[in-house]
């Protein structure tokens, strides 16, 4: 039992910021965007947050976060929306170019002595009640509130995709940009706040992983997330409740390295574990018969 | 052609001087005073006879695995996995160079000469192709069977491929000590002969400029290199009206991108490293995107771009050392360059486009 | 409103548009246009394609942005600056291309561009009752890319509705449909015209434009050529205001046969049907036997379909969207294998398909890279750049492709130009069977004439030629003979256009 609870609190804490991304990325897809450049988004959050938290306390680094995941976000979208450039050579560059911003300005503001940085970080608030429920209990409900704003905005999402005009065109816009455009809808604007929205959830990404659970910065922290969360999008159906669920699952691949360890298993290598989310992202997404090939139609880059 | 040519390279410039000045502003926010710092940049890159090897012995591993993408690219596939089929690659080769030195029996490979060195170098790259191949391979089936964006399926596999070289080393590939995470080093009869005498220029850069042509021959000349384009330029006219076999084209194409990376590991491994180490690859397969991109795709405009960019990096190391610039900054730079052409482009298609209808 | 046009129907007057201009680059696409449509007509926009119909719509659907010109509405001048704005201002479009999303219901397409909370329930709501008024039945939970063409047209005019417009723009509405289904979309329009509306029914059909408008204005390279109310004018005149001095030889050849069917109305009949039957023994150089064609779904598509066509037999195919047709021409071009059933055709097929950018171009390919396209699936060892660069050349002069030259990206071409080349390419090496589907959809009048030369050329000198195109006059002036294909299999049918729209509609 006690291992089973250890493996869900470690399963919510690689989903959090994972799924927190992934619903941005979920958007703007939605909207025929794919921002291969969320990863820089991600760092930049992150770099943000630490920047601005050691000044000014964690809410103002959240904000700085998310506003630095932002501006990464708008560079892109001056390429992609308003130049109709590719996508994908534009979001690997963007990716490039945040990795290699995030790392000059962290070694030029703290130095190149590699001293791990302190920042303040939000704890963990429980929920009276639900969080005494046995095992999941503490997993679920005993969460900074970053995570509890995502339990809220997964579904809050899902509804305003379906059930708003902003969502229906939004929608139209990804899938038939020319239907869109006819029905009054404005193509740049849309794409424009849905690539930033996904920017803002990204910075927020970062600023989780620095804030509600590192208490530190390093560079190229992101580690790929954005590329992850890509992928959960694909998982997840551009759905955003199949997306945080896509996110769950692949939390709980990272997590089973952890579990193993605690329960001991150490025949098998750990660096092999380190490779089974994305061992179980390949079989999911093959498994789902033509996922990669149902996607939103993207705009021609 | 000579016109071309000209505005070519007067383009090229032109961004290259845009760079720099995007290199001097970020020098100037993080307080570094850009001078002294560019100054290093130059001398670590072409200052010298040194910084000139070393600038080439970076670009070698970037022009292969550029290739490699340019391959790709021009085949229609978005493969971002060079980075895997490159580590892969080095796996191989690793393992490769371990057999073969086992079978000599122990001995360190300094009787190894001639022909029978040429042979087990041709084993060990082989193998390195074969590796790379057979990882871009599982994208290939992933994609055809699956359905799955081979974009998602080569980052995950660079992911895994990660893992896979973590465990190796520190497993089956270990030095025999079995105290650093590494693999034993290469007996002296496998690494690639240096070109140079007292530089690190080696073999590989044959290699590279050698595949380099033959690429650009086969896409223009061979009606298989010509299916390839017709595939990447559009899939369904290809198909329909070409009546090409879309399916064993783009095959092709993964599993010669793969090659091509994997070359690029195994050349890295027995001309520069020696041995293989969980951090082998610092990006080459990343880079090796933008290296593809600059250069338009063109697998000849790959080795200058590859040359550009193993300049910087060559540069960035001498810039950290002599002026406490972090050498993450280059990153910045390759990123502005890409950008930069991205937005040239657009822009004249966009101007194109209003003349044209 | 100084516009003395204008003046004429003031009280009448929902849309005028006065002194419009504007250009392509270098192309004036129109060229001082003016255009009044009053309240409670149908305004018919005649021209050939590429005449600046459809530009002319987009500008007052703001679509486009006029270098100069005004647009009043109902008496008061506008800034038309987007499709939002003309739609507040109650102009409605419906595009030739339907501009629905696939993949979401006929409710949600309805309420599309709308703001605030979307009530599924409400807004279905909203759909039968616009439908209900408007005498137009749909199911709104239907999702659009499962309904026939005939539906998804509702579907658009019912967008429209539903905001209310009092000028409708239809472009080209009848194009994709069976004669029978045009005639009562025709009959809608008058209705609604009648109701206080206003139609505005772009077309390059005389028939439709004479049967139900008031008003009729010609366009012709940009301009006005004629205006005027449609009862004083005749088919004649706007004949000649279409098609203009230019190109008067080929009217008279090319044509004659599609005038002369229009001029008898329904009851035009396949060309010399009796004279052009094949006959029996001469050997059949295209044939299905027993075939059956099931898509990646498992949906039938074709039927058990026999068919066999002639040497030097120019055979058309009758059918609405999604009859079958589609798989019909690929399996006889070889492009597509059959379920079960047997396939005879000969090693080379010429195809031409109805999406040239999709299906046929490299686009930003060369044209030599676009000709050495053709067979390139076949070819072993070197391109023979020179030579096919020399091939490229003759295809250009022999089919009149205006170039820069066999370097020419594809992209630079006009469609006309894309669609000769193409021909050229397909026709170049003789096919003993040449496959075309809607060779001339897009087409100016003279693009469209060169193709139907080359058509009856190819199978003048031999060629088993099978044609579909949506347009059924096309078909009817082009075939042979006509064969009529419905729900994937082919019917019977008598030869007049009466009897061919009613088998393409499965009645019998």
């Amino acid at each position: 039992m006690e291992l089973v609870a250890g493996f869900l609190e470690s399963t919510m804490r690689y989903a959090a910021p994972l799924c927190c991304a992934a619903l941005g990325e979920c958007v703007s897809e939605r909207a025929g965007v794919t921002n291969i450049g969320l990863e820089g988004s991600i760092i930049a959050g992150a770099l943000g947050a630490t920047i601005v938290a050691g000044a000014a306390g964690t809410g103002a680094g959240f904000a700085a976060g998310i506003a630095a995941g932002v501006v990464i976000a708008a560079i892109f979208a001056v390429f992609t929306v308003w130049l109709r450039a590719d996508q994908i050579i534009t979001g690997t560059a963007i990716t490039l170019l945040a990795l290699g911003l995030t790392g000059t300005l962290y070694e030029s503001v703290y130095g190149t002595g590699g001293v791990a940085l302190s920042i303040p970080t939000i704890g963990a608030v429980a929920i009276p009640g639900l969080s005494a429920i046995p095992v999941i209990g503490h997993a679920f409900f005993a969460q900074p509130l970053s995570t509890y704003a995502l339990y809220l905005l997964a579904p809050g999402l899902a509804w305003w995709l379906t059930r708003t005009h902003a969502g229906l065109a939004l929608r139209a816009m990804g899938e038939a940009p020319e239907a869109a455009i006819a029905a009054g809808i404005r193509p740049r604007r849309t794409q424009l706040l849905a690539v930033l929205f996904a920017g803002g959830m990204a910075g927020l990404a970062g600023a989780i992983l620095v804030l509600a659970q590192a208490g530190t910065f390093a560079e190229r922290m992101s580690a790929g997330r954005g590329f992850i969360a890509i992928a959960i999008v694909v998982l997840g159906r551009w759905n955003p409740l199949g997306v945080a669920a896509a996110a769950l699952l692949f939390g709980g691949a990272s997590a089973l390295q952890t579990l193993f360890q605690a329960m001991g298993w150490s025949g098998i290598p750990y660096q092999l574990f380190l490779a089974v989310p994305y061992l179980l992202t390949l079989v999911v997404m093959a498994s789902s018969g033509s996922a990669g090939t149902s996607r939103p139609q993207r705009s021609p880059g | 052609m000579m016109r071309s040519a000209t505005n070519w390279l007067t383009s090229a410039l032109l961004f290259l001087a845009a760079a720099v000045g995007v290199l001097s502003l970020l020098l100037l926010v993080t307080g570094h005073p850009p001078a002294p710092a560019l100054a290093a940049l130059v001398r670590g890159s072409v200052g010298s006879g040194y910084a000139l090897s070393t600038t080439v012995v970076r670009a070698i591993p970037l022009a292969l695995s550029g290739l490699a993408v340019a391959l790709a690219f021009r085949a229609g596939l978005l493969n971002i996995g060079a980075e895997g089929q490159l580590l892969m690659g080095a796996c191989a080769a690793t393992a490769m160079g371990g057999v073969i030195a086992t079978l000599m029996g122990g001995s360190t490979g300094s009787d190894l000469a001639g022909g029978s060195r040429v042979v087990a170098l041709l084993l060990i790259l082989i193998a390195s192709a074969l590796a790379g191949a057979a990882w871009a391979g599982i994208a290939a089936v992933l994609r055809r069977r699956f359905g799955v964006l081979e974009v998602i399926s080569t980052i995950m596999l660079n992911f895994i491929a990660l893992s896979i070289t973590g465990w190796l080393v520190r497993g089956p590939l270990q030095e025999p000590a079995r105290i650093n995470p590494q693999s034993a080093s290469l007996p002296q009869g496998l690494q690639l002969p240096v070109l140079l005498p007292g530089t690190r220029i080696h073999a590989g850069v044959l290699l590279a400029v050698g595949l380099a042509l033959a690429l650009w021959w086969w896409l223009r000349d061979r009606a298989s290199g010509f299916r390839l384009r017709a595939v990447g330029g559009n899939p369904f006219a290809a198909a329909s009206a070409g009546q090409i076999a879309v399916a064993r084209t783009t095959l092709m194409a993964f599993l010669l991108s793969g090659a091509l990376a994997g070359v690029a590991g195994g050349v890295e491994l027995t001309g520069v490293t020696f041995a293989l180490y969980e951090n082998f690859s610092p990006g080459y397969g990343y880079t090796a995107i933008a290296v593809a991109l600059l250069a338009r795709l063109s697998p000849v405009g790959v080795l200058g771009t590859a040359l550009l960019f193993g300049a910087l990096e060559a540069g960035a190391s001498a810039m950290q050392r002599d002026a406490m610039v972090p050498s993450v900054v280059v990153s910045v730079v390759e990123a502005s360059l890409i950008l930069l052409v991205v937005a040239a482009d657009r822009w004249r298609s966009r101007g194109a486009a209003e003349a044209g209808v | 409103m100084t516009v003395d046009q204008a003046q004429a129907f003031t009280d009448a007057t929902t849309l005028a548009l006065t002194g419009i201009t504007h250009r392509f680059g270098s192309v004036v696409a129109l060229d001082d246009v003016s255009l009044t449509v009053r309240a409670g007509t149908v305004h018919a926009l005649l021209g050939e394609n590429g005449a600046g119909k459809s530009t002319l719509m987009r500008v007052a659907f703001g679509m486009l942005t006029p270098q100069t010109g005004t647009i009043a509405v109902r008496g008061t001048a506008q800034r038309m600056t987007s499709p939002a704005t003309a739609l507040s201002l109650g102009i409605g479009m419906v595009h030739q291309h339907f501009t629905l999303v696939p993949g979401m219901t006929v409710a949600e397409n309805v309420a599309l561009g709308g703001h605030g909370r979307f009530d599924p329930l409400a807004a279905a709501a909203k759909v039968r009752a616009v439908g209900a008024t408007a005498g137009l039945t749909l199911d709104p939970q239907a999702v659009v890319q499962t309904l026939p063409i005939g539906a998804q047209q509702r579907c658009e005019i019912v967008k429209a509705l539903a905001r209310e417009v009092s000028v409708l723009i239809l472009d080209e509405p009848t194009a994709v449909l069976a004669p029978q289904e045009a005639a009562e979309l025709l009959q809608w329009m008058r209705r609604f015209a009648d109701a206080g509306h206003a139609v505005v029914l772009i077309t390059h059909k005389l028939r439709d434009a004479l049967a139900i408008a008031d008003d009729v204005t010609v366009l012709r390279r940009g301009r006005v050529v004629y205006t005027g109310a449609a009862a004083a004018t005749t088919q004649d005149q706007l004949r000649i205001a279409m098609v203009g001095n230019a190109g008067a030889d080929v009217v008279a050849e090319t044509v004659g046969a599609e005038l002369v069917g229009a001029e008898s109305g329904g009851a035009t009949s396949v060309r010399d049907t009796s004279v052009n039957e094949p006959t029996v023994h001469e050997p059949a150089v295209l044939a299905l036997h027993q075939v059956s064609v099931r898509d990646a779904r498992g949906a039938v598509r074709l039927r058990e379909v026999s068919l066999s066509v002639a040497r030097g037999e120019l055979v058309g195919i009758a059918a609405v969207e999604g009859s079958g047709q589609h798989e019909l021409l690929r399996l006889l071009a070889g492009r597509l294998a059959p379920t079960t059933g047997r396939v005879t055709r000969p090693e080379q097929v010429g195809f031409v398909p109805e999406d040239r950018h999709r299906d046929a171009l490299l686009l930003d390919a060369p044209l030599d890279e676009n000709v050495a396209l053709r067979g390139a699936g076949a070819r072993r060892g070197r391109m023979p750049w020179r030579m096919l660069r020399a091939a490229t050349a003759a295809i250009l002069s022999a089919r009149d492709v205006r170039a820069s030259g066999p370097g020419a990206p594809a992209r630079s071409l006009s469609g006309g130009n894309q669609q000769k080349l193409v021909l050229g390419r397909e026709l170049a090496d003789r096919p003993a069977a040449v496959i075309v589907e809607n060779p001339s959809r897009g087409l100016d009048f003279q693009a469209t004439a060169a193709v139907h030369a080359a058509l009856r050329e190819a199978r003048d000198a031999g060629a088993a030629v099978v044609l579909y195109s949506s347009d059924l006059d096309e078909v009817l002036q082009l075939a042979d003979r006509v064969v009529v294909l419905f729900d994937g299999r082919l019917v019977a049918s008598g030869n007049d256009r009466e009897a061919v729209g009613r088998a393409m509609l499965g009645a019998t």
